[in-house]
């Protein structure tokens, strides 16, 4: 169970709502007449390139390293599944919040997809704040006139919520 | 005393073959420790001491083995790490 006031509430339906507009599939598969039918049909799609977005490109890594070919054909096959992955995270937390008062209480798939959903969350502001494993400390004693320094309190705030999830997921497990 | 162990030359088992793909996962300052501990735990149904050791391989050396198999075994292991947001390649093992 986690305690969620109505500001943190706020703050996280919000950000729901940023992450599904972040990573929701840019457009819809080609399903006009000239687009190959089985394309249309298990829905692989045409772009095979690694995002130019840094947060979207952690998200979305190339699966080869070594292989671009390779990569772009995996990322064909798999990148739309996984946006709408974290899409339906994303959608099942801001419905939870919805409904629920101060204290939130999650079985084990609903926390799954706040974990993801966090970690997602985490993942998009991380980069955008640039975060390096050493300049944790430096982020944190941000002047408040810092545009940089509202974004980290924020990080910080759903760093913390994530380990509490893992740390009751992990005592039940 | 010491013995010396006797190494016979074996033809590879048809498994030995068929698992030369690896699922590499690498650090990144992101993801919590605890959180990639978890993921390994749930995914791949690894112990906590086992699922601990290949978190801190990661943390510490910069990236860790933690699956091999088929490339398609890989492919789909790859894709479930991404779904939780943990970097992850795969690769032939040579």
């Amino acid at each position: 169970m986690l305690c969620i006031d109505a500001t943190e509430k706020a703050v996280l339906v919000s950000l729901a709502g940023q992450l599904i507009a972040f990573v929701a599939p840019a457009e819809a598969i080609d399903t006009t007449e000239t687009a190959d039918p089985l394309a249309v049909i298990v829905g692989i799609d045409e772009v095979a390139e690694t995002p130019t977005d840094p947060a979207l490109a952690r998200m979305f890594p190339a699966a080869y390293q070594d292989d671009e070919e390779a990569a772009g054909d995996f990322r064909r096959f798999t990148e739309r599944d996984l946006r709408a992955g974290k899409v339906a995270n994303a959608e099942t937390v801001a419905a939870g919040l919805e409904r629920s008062g101060e204290k939130v209480v999650l079985n084990g798939a609903e926390a799954m997809c706040w974990l993801g959903f966090l970690n997602d969350t985490r993942i998009a502001i991380g980069t955008r704040l640039e975060i390096t494993e050493e300049n944790h400390d430096e982020l944190a004693e941000l002047p408040e006139e810092d545009p940089r320094a509202g974004l980290f309190d924020v990080y910080d705030w759903l760093t913390f919520l994530q380990d509490s999830l893992v740390q009751l997921q992990l005592l039940d497990s | 005393m010491s013995i010396t162990p006797v190494e016979i030359e074996r033809p590879l088992l048809a498994e030995e073959v068929d698992r030369p793909w690896i699922t590499i996962v690498w650090n990144d300052p992101i993801n919590l420790m605890s959180y990639v501990t978890y993921v390994f735990m749930t995914y791949f149904k690894y112990d906590r001491a086992k699922a601990e050791r290949l978190m801190m391989d990661v943390h510490e050396r910069g990236k860790a083995v933690v699956s091999n198999g088929t490339r398609e075994e890989m492919e789909r292991d790859v894709t479930a790490l991404h779904s939780y947001g943990l970097w992850a390649t795969l690769q032939k093992d040579d």
